[in-house]
């Protein structure tokens, strides 16, 4: 029998996160009016929401950066607030640069901030990442010796991706990632994101406004709106919640067919069973939630939080 | 341990800067700039003699100038470098790492220390090869390096908490460059402080700026030059209290600005300052 004590431990090894009842306040102005979530190692959470919904500050709460007004907040077993330099080498934070160490070089900042987790190596993570090795994987090896102000936006910003890691963090917090990027730089940061993910074991926490994004890289999604989680699920669970019913579309003998279905696995064989070769343009959509998510994100930016909040709610369950 | 760690990477850091900057064409600009002013000024007066001496302008001046571009420098400069490093994410980036902000505020220290030295040459160099009789006495030297240790530790801090407390970079004109342009003027370089109301001199004396331009010209000119001062005298003693409480103050008081200024940095502050910036430009 494991005692009390040991078994919460192995718990807490399991949740890299612990969000209870989280408020945030400033001076009559309610960003956060209690959040409650959990991030479990090795996981890759979503924090979506329109702009302003404080997926920021809540972020910044989790990173040990802003102070809350009130909740309990648990992230690798200390709270953030009063965490200590241990705990901050085990985290890696993403931060969006614009204009600092401009006369330094990719490899030679890497080496400069890496080494500051040099003491935190353990024989299981070898930390800081080997320089060279990083800059591959961000794909700057070729800058690596130029000035800083030679980077493009999207380079800057696979270099402040780069500062984010170096140290082998447990546990990365990624604030708007993509935010101003082009479609082929924000492609190439979700794989990176991927590979990251893949590669060590790494439990991620990305902030969001961007629906599209969310589906591709999270495993688990939270949609902050009004000062509250109002969904939580992967993103197919979220999208079935939505989608009550499928369009199917198939097409036979050249004449095309349209039916809607609550099952479309079985209505599919059905289909086949009956025309078996002659079904042709086979082609199911999933009702996805992006209209549901557009019409918060609306409700939500023209002032009318808490409308926004029950419709959502109404139309997920 | 994993402290002093972060210290030998924040000396690293200073001395990367330094080393940046000294090959940078825009700060080599501003060392040979106001090398120039400095000299191009003790040039056109070097034939004026000091009323009350025998001593010409230049080996009066200078020591008094020096005196006053390190006060500047290292109130301005780390002033400046702090305002604009809360700003654009350097100083989060310390934060985000462990012990970061004791190698970050550990690489300002060198930074702005090393960076009075090549100031000082391009002053010192054509001054002595241009001018007679600007140091009388070699063991001046001695002199010179506790007054500029000594006015490093008291002005130093001063700048850093002039960068902690702005609130933004274009602040600092008002908040730092200002006051410090005020002190110079009053200080006894550009006229003897005795010239002055009685209110301002008292003001002057409480400042590290006008000591610091003592203890330079203490170390540059003769004994009889002292004549000139005010009490007749180099005030040693009084220059290392006033100096040396300016430095325990700024030790005691520095850190803890230093922490809650970090306390308060969050990548919030950075986006707004960008966003400020950008408004700002146009």
């Amino acid at each position: 029998m494991l005692s009390t004590e040991v078994f919460t431990r192995l718990v807490r090894v399991e949740i890299a996160i612990e969000v209870r009842d989280l408020l945030m306040r400033y001076g009559d102005n309610d960003v956060l009016t209690g959040v409650d979530f959990d991030v479990h190692t090795d996981e890759v959470v979503c924090l979506l929401g329109p702009n302003g919904a404080g997926k920021t500050t809540t972020i910044e709460i989790l990173e040990g950066f802003r102070i809350r007004s009130g909740g309990h907040v648990d992230v690798l077993g200390q709270d953030p607030a009063h965490a200590d330099e241990d705990w901050r080498a085990r985290t890696g934070v993403v931060l969006q640069s614009w204009r600092d160490h401009p006369r330094w070089t990719p490899r030679r900042l890497l080496t400069q901030l890496g080494g500051y987790f040099e003491p935190y190596a353990t024989p299981e993570r070898q930390r800081p990442y080997d320089v060279d090795e990083l800059l591959e994987t961000v794909g700057l090896t070729a800058l690596a010796d130029r000035k800083l102000t030679a980077l493009s936006g999207g380079q800057r910003r696979r270099l402040d991706v780069a500062i984010g890691i170096v140290g082998r963090p447990e546990l990365l917090f990624l604030d708007e990632p993509t935010a101003g990027f082009d479609p082929q730089a924000r492609r190439e940061f979700h794989q990176l994101v991927q590979r990251l993910a893949g590669l060590e074991h790494t439990t991620i926490l990305l902030t969001t406004h961007d629906l599209d994004e969310a589906e591709k890289l999270a495993d688990r999604v939270l949609i902050l709106a009004g000062g509250r989680i109002v969904a939580d699920d992967s993103p197919d669970g979220l999208a079935r919640r939505f989608a009550g019913e499928a369009e199917v579309h198939w097409s036979v003998d050249g004449q095309r067919f349209v039916r809607k279905t609550g099952d479309p696995t079985g209505f599919v064989r059905n289909l086949f069973a009956q025309d078996g070769d002659a079904v042709q343009d086979l082609d199911i959509r999933r009702a996805s939630l992006e209209d549901a998510y557009l019409s918060l994100v609306q409700q939500h930016e023209s002032g009318h939080a808490d409308a926004a909040v029950r419709l959502f709610k109404e139309v997920t369950r | 341990m994993k402290a002093q760690h972060a210290v030998r990477l924040g000396l690293r850091r200073g001395w990367f800067e330094f080393a940046q900057s000294v090959r940078s064409t825009q700060d080599q600009g501003f060392y040979l700039f106001t090398a120039f002013l400095v000299v191009g000024y003790l040039f056109l007066r070097r034939n004026t003699e000091v009323e009350g001496t025998d001593l010409l302008l230049p080996s009066v001046a200078l020591p008094s100038i020096l005196g006053a571009l390190i006060a500047f420098g290292v109130v301005v400069g780390p002033a400046y470098a702090l305002a604009m490093e809360k700003e654009d994410g350097t100083l989060l980036r310390h934060k985000a790492v462990p012990h970061g902000l004791a190698g970050y505020f550990t690489g300002q220290l060198v930074f702005q220390t090393l960076s009075l030295l090549p100031q000082m040459v391009v002053i010192l160099l054509p001054s002595f090869l241009l001018f007679e009789d600007l140091m009388t006495d070699s063991s001046g030297w001695l002199t010179v390096a506790w007054v500029l240790l000594l006015g490093l530790l008291a002005a130093l801090p001063i700048g850093m908490i002039i960068g902690a407390l702005v609130p933004s970079t274009q602040k600092v004109g008002t908040w730092g460059m200002l006051p410090i342009m005020v002190l110079a003027g009053i200080s006894g370089i550009f006229y003897p402080l005795q010239q002055l109301w009685a209110w301002v001199q008292v003001v002057a004396q409480a400042f590290p700026m006008y000591w610091l331009g003592l203890g330079m010209r203490s170390a540059f000119l003769p004994e009889t030059a002292a004549a000139l001062e005010i009490g007749e005298s180099w005030r040693t003693l009084e220059t290392v209290l006033v100096l040396g409480t300016w430095a325990v103050v700024g030790a005691l008081v520095t850190p803890r600005v230093l922490r809650r200024m970090s306390r308060r940095s969050t990548g919030s502050q950075v986006q707004a300052a960008r966003e400020a910036a950008v408004q700002w430009v146009r």
